[in-house]
């Protein structure tokens, strides 16, 4: 089990839910639960075709998983994982 | 050329700079403060003296930033933006005040900073930044400070600092939440390298929809700050390759390491982007954050008089209003009924597709993303009302509040 930080925009798709455990050995599966739990969440991480949104930064303890290995780094038990949205205000 | 060479070419301009800058006496008594500890000391507040920052937005990031800067002497600070001060940027844009309404920001900020410290230089622009104007307006300043309020102006910032080789000190909030990291493309990532795309057009909520903590702006500017005065001092670490992410409902400070990403189509070996762009195509999206009027299409819009004639007449019309709980206590229409609008898709069964039906939510946005939902259950028998209650408040029932 992870657990995954959901930034302040999702929180309204996770009844206001700032962080929860999620199962799956990969960050793939990891969101697949995720998305699982909370439906509305999907479309905002992923696009028509399921691939994860250019604009949805997924880290992994402090690294995006862009530079691990995308949706199939591997997770294990205690890791934590964060969204970090695109935000404009100012 | 070579990053070395820069960096040698770089101290050499720097130490003969120090060596033309001056303090007199009364700026000696001012930044006291500073030159008694020796990070800064004399030569470091020369530096400061001889630097020059572009501000961009004198909002709520820039508030705290003109102040702070110029109370630290940078010696030259740019500000553009190009609005006049309003009621609700009063709630946290410091650095105006009530006897500045109607006035122009840049203007207000310049009075204020240059109250704080008459020893400075503040060149005004009142204008928004573009790809027409940005790089001749940059052009003179070292440092780029974004603190602007919409994706189109990140996106130019960024793009005008790699391409003249400037750090761009990020700062960025919402609701509760706020980033801060320092840009800067010879050394480390850019903004495109962690967000190579915008989110597509409304998805993520403005701070003019989706509201702001009055003191958020605060943190973060003043984070900002802190990391463009360490940068000209060339002390400490910054944030560069470093994303801070902050929380104030959880009083969390989180960071994350961020990368170069070599396919960058700005940054990286192979840039695709060698010259500013157009933004708001790009971002698909107006480079403000000002409120629009949400239409839903000449076919499905109704204007508040025509809403008003028509209920005057006894019609029978159902008003549903598709905004949130929270809003619905500021300001409501005695004759309207609750539905937020995440809400709809499970109700549906609570409206009749035969009844006449008026949506409506705070400017008509969301009731018009709703009008295209029941339209895709089958409703005809609807309309948007053009401009929500906030048109209604200004047109028809003046007593209402506008929010």
């Amino acid at each position: 089990m992870s657990t995954i930080r959901i930034p302040t925009p999702l929180r309204s798709y996770t009844k206001g839910e700032t962080e929860l455990n999620v199962n799956g050995s990969t960050v793939g599966e990891a969101l697949a639960d995720l998305t699982n739990q909370y439906p509305d969440l999907a479309v905002h991480l992923y696009d028509d075709s399921g691939v994860l949104r250019a604009f949805v930064n997924v880290f992994i303890n402090e690294e995006n998983i862009r530079h691990l290995q995308g949706v199939e780094t591997p997770l294990t038990k205690g890791d934590k994982l964060m969204i970090i949205p695109s935000i404009a205000g100012g | 050329m070579g990053s070395r060479k820069k960096q040698e070419e770089r101290s050499k301009y720097m130490a003969e700079l120090i060596d033309n800058i001056s303090l007199s006496n009364d700026e000696i008594l001012r930044y006291s403060r500073h030159l008694i500890m020796p990070e800064v000391g004399m030569d470091g507040q020369k530096k400061l003296k001889g630097a020059s920052i572009l501000l961009v937005g004198t909002g709520g990031l820039g508030s705290p930033l003109g102040m702070y800067l110029a109370a630290a002497g940078i010696g030259r600070i740019g500000l553009a933006d190009y609005d006049v001060v309003d009621f609700p940027n009063l709630q946290r844009q410091i650095i105006h005040g009530t006897s500045q309404l109607g006035v122009l920001k840049v203007e207000s900020a310049q009075k204020r900073m240059l109250d704080i410290n008459p020893y400075i230089q503040i060149d005004t622009y009142n204008e928004p930044l573009t790809s027409n104007n940005a790089m001749q307006v940059a052009e003179p300043y070292d440092l780029i400070i974004d603190g602007t309020d919409n994706f189109p102006t990140r996106y130019l910032i960024n793009d005008v600092s790699v391409l003249q080789g400037k750090p761009n000190v990020y700062g960025s909030i919402f609701r509760f939440e706020g980033q801060v990291s320092v840009f800067f493309a010879e050394k480390g990532p850019c903004y495109r390298c962690l967000f190579p795309e915008p989110p597509p057009p409304g998805l993520v909520p403005s701070c003019a929809e989706g509201g702001v903590f009055g003191v958020l702006p605060g943190t973060i500017g003043t984070l900002q700050a802190t990391e463009a005065i360490k940068l000209i001092l060339g002390i400490g670490e910054t944030l560069i390759g470093r994303l801070l992410l902050y929380n104030a409902l959880d009083m969390s400070f989180d960071f994350v390491n961020l990368r170069k990403n070599p396919d960058c189509r700005v940054c990286g070996p192979n840039p695709e982007v060698t010259e500013l762009i157009d933004y708001e195509e790009f971002c698909g999206v107006p480079g403000h954050d000002h409120e629009e009027v949400g239409s839903a299409g000449d076919d499905w819009d109704i204007s508040v008089t025509e809403l008003n004639d028509r209920l005057r007449n006894g019609e029978k019309i159902r008003l549903i209003d598709v905004r949130e709980p929270h809003e619905w206590e500021i300001v409501h229409l005695e004759e309207a009924e609750l539905i937020p609008f995440g809400e709809i898709a499970g109700r549906m069964s609570e409206l009749d597709s035969a009844e006449e039906l008026v949506l409506f939510c705070k400017t008509g946005i969301r009731s018009a993303q709703a009008i295209g939902l029941l339209h895709g259950a089958g409703f005809r028998k609807m309309k948007n009302l053009k401009g929500g209650i906030i048109s209604w408040a200004k047109e028809i029932d003046q007593k209402l509040p506008v929010y």
